[in-house]
């Protein structure tokens, strides 16, 4: 393998890192709060928007990202309708129709995973806090929320590593991050091992920050699930 | 008038023939209680008889299909909801009463997020918004008295089932309630825990507190409660003072179930 070839290469993708991320962390949060939307809406007991989240989830679950790019990037501009609406200025640019199937597709699954988050809470703490006279908003933002995002972690960390990866298939719609810039190189000096070899190890790299990231978010939230700490200073002397 | 007021002080809760089915299962069957200040009121009744429901029905965690709950002399306004059943008018209304009453579970239901001291901050902090340091204060002082002060900053998963039950007495304390409910507080507990709650318990009563509490423990019923209610398919068949009932019970039914 040639050290200053990688190297060079390197320095080029490092170039669209900021694209990707900025990709990835579009699509998350955006696809977050449709998430916790479709969710809510499955939980509702209202059969109309019960059956709207399940159809959701089902459509984009079911069909490849790949084809859900395609049909925002190249299907919708074929309607009138859409190129002469008020959303035509950020749906004819590539970026925003990645970003906006990523975070549509991101938020059929995360949906089923907050609703597994929120499935877990158990009923009785729930009571307890209507006992107390806690109005229902309240309910949610601090009881229920903080018990279901500890339970979802897992299994949304492994919906965010995804997303990251899919950021590559934005590449197809002429969006220069990382896999399109390794594109290019590739077409003007054939060398595919390399290129290949540097994106992918990018990529690593980010995911193996994000994982680090998950796993200290989820220590944070979770104290009442480890032994208790040593008796503390101000617990000294205090019999157990 | 001041006289006869001395006498019987206020009622603290009233409940007026109360009706609830589940499904075609009719639980309570015209249920009619007085509980007034200072009173501690323990509810018997066999599994199935509608004991628990009663006591949820008070601060509106089950809906009664027909009949009235007042507390402190304010009825809570029901509404028809088809299908012979009712819904609470105002849900504000319903929330401003549940945070004067203080309820204890059967299985403790601490919220497992947080530490013990947050668990017991919480409601008066968020519900009753008072300042956070007044309600450290006031709450470090509850769990002195519960006995486990030095608990204050762990999670309720590090606690025995008794000292859960304990911090989940002064979470309802805490609210300082009109009256206090506990849905059979130590049936959850193992045998040797189920003293030290009694004992906190029995020191309320003490206080003068109003409590309703549904139990099994026929020990503390004969010995702290002011009076005793039977229960036995969703009706009341006894109710008086314990040395009455417990002594010369009028209810066939009541003498057998005591003698198990």
């Amino acid at each position: 393998m040639d050290i200053a070839f990688a190297t060079e290469t390197l320095v080029s993708l490092l170039s669209a890192l900021p694209l990707t991320l900025e990709l990835a962390v579009t699509a998350i949060a955006l696809g977050a709060v449709l998430a916790v939307a479709l969710a809510l809406a499955r939980l509702s007991g209202i059969l109309v928007l019960n059956w709207f989240a399940r159809l959701y989830v089902f459509v984009f679950r079911g069909t490849p990202l790949l084809v859900q790019i395609f049909l925002i990037y190249y299907g919708l501009s074929q309607f009138g309708a859409v190129r002469h609406s008020i959303f035509w200025p950020v749906l004819r640019e590539p970026y925003w129709c990645a970003v906006l199937a990523l975070l549509l597709n991101t938020a059929a699954y995360a949906s089923e995973i907050i609703r597994g988050g929120l499935l877990s809470v158990p009923h009785g703490q729930v009571e307890a806090a209507r006992a107390c006279g806690m109005p229902r908003f309240m309910i949610f933002r601090r009881i229920v929320m903080p018990l279901a995002i500890r339970q979802a972690l897992p299994g949304y960390g492994n919906e965010m590593i995804a997303m990251v990866k899919a950021t590559s298939l934005a590449s197809i719609i002429t969006l220069m991050e990382i896999t399109g810039v390794a594109a290019k190189i590739i077409s003007e000096t054939y060398r595919v091992i390399e290129v290949f070899v540097v994106a992918g190890a990018i990529y690593l790299a980010i995911n193996f920050l994000l994982t680090r990231l998950i796993a200290f978010v989820e220590y944070q939230l979770s104290p009442h699930q480890r032994q208790p700490l040593p008796v503390s200073g101000r617990l000294k002397g205090e019999t157990h | 008038m001041n006289m006869s007021a001395k006498a019987t002080p206020p009622v603290a809760i009233s409940v007026r023939d109360l009706h609830k089915s589940f499904g075609p299962i009719e639980v309570l069957k015209g249920i009619s209680i007085d509980a007034h200040e200072g009173e501690v009121i323990s509810i018997l009744g066999s599994s199935g008889s509608g004991k628990s429901t009663l006591l949820r029905c008070i601060n509106m965690l089950e809906v009664p299909d027909s009949g009235s709950i007042a507390v402190a002399g304010e009825t809570i306004r029901l509404k028809a909801a088809g299908g012979g059943k009712s819904r609470p008018a105002d849900q504000k209304q319903v929330d401003r009463i549940r945070s004067e009453l203080g309820m204890v579970f059967q299985s403790f239901n601490l919220w497992s997020h947080k530490t013990v001291l947050e668990n017991v901050i919480e409601a008066p902090v968020h519900v009753l918004k008072r300042p956070r340091k007044e309600a450290i204060n006031e709450a470090e002082a509850l769990l002195a008295k519960v006995g486990i002060a030095d608990k204050r900053n762990h999670y309720p998963a590090h606690l025995s089932g008794g000292q859960q039950q304990r911090a989940a007495i002064a979470r309802a304390l805490a609210m300082r309630p009109k009256a206090m409910l506990f849905d059979e507080p130590t049936s959850a507990l193992d045998p040797e825990l189920v003293g030290e709650v009694l004992r906190v318990m029995r020191g309320l009563a003490e206080e003068g507190r109003t409590m309703l509490v549904v139990t099994h423990e026929m020990g503390f019923a004969r010995d702290v409660s002011s009076r005793v209610v039977f229960l036995h398919k969703g009706a009341i068949k006894e109710e008086g003072a314990p040395q009455d009932v417990f002594t010369h019970s009028k209810s066939e039914r009541f003498r057998q179930f005591i003698s198990n």
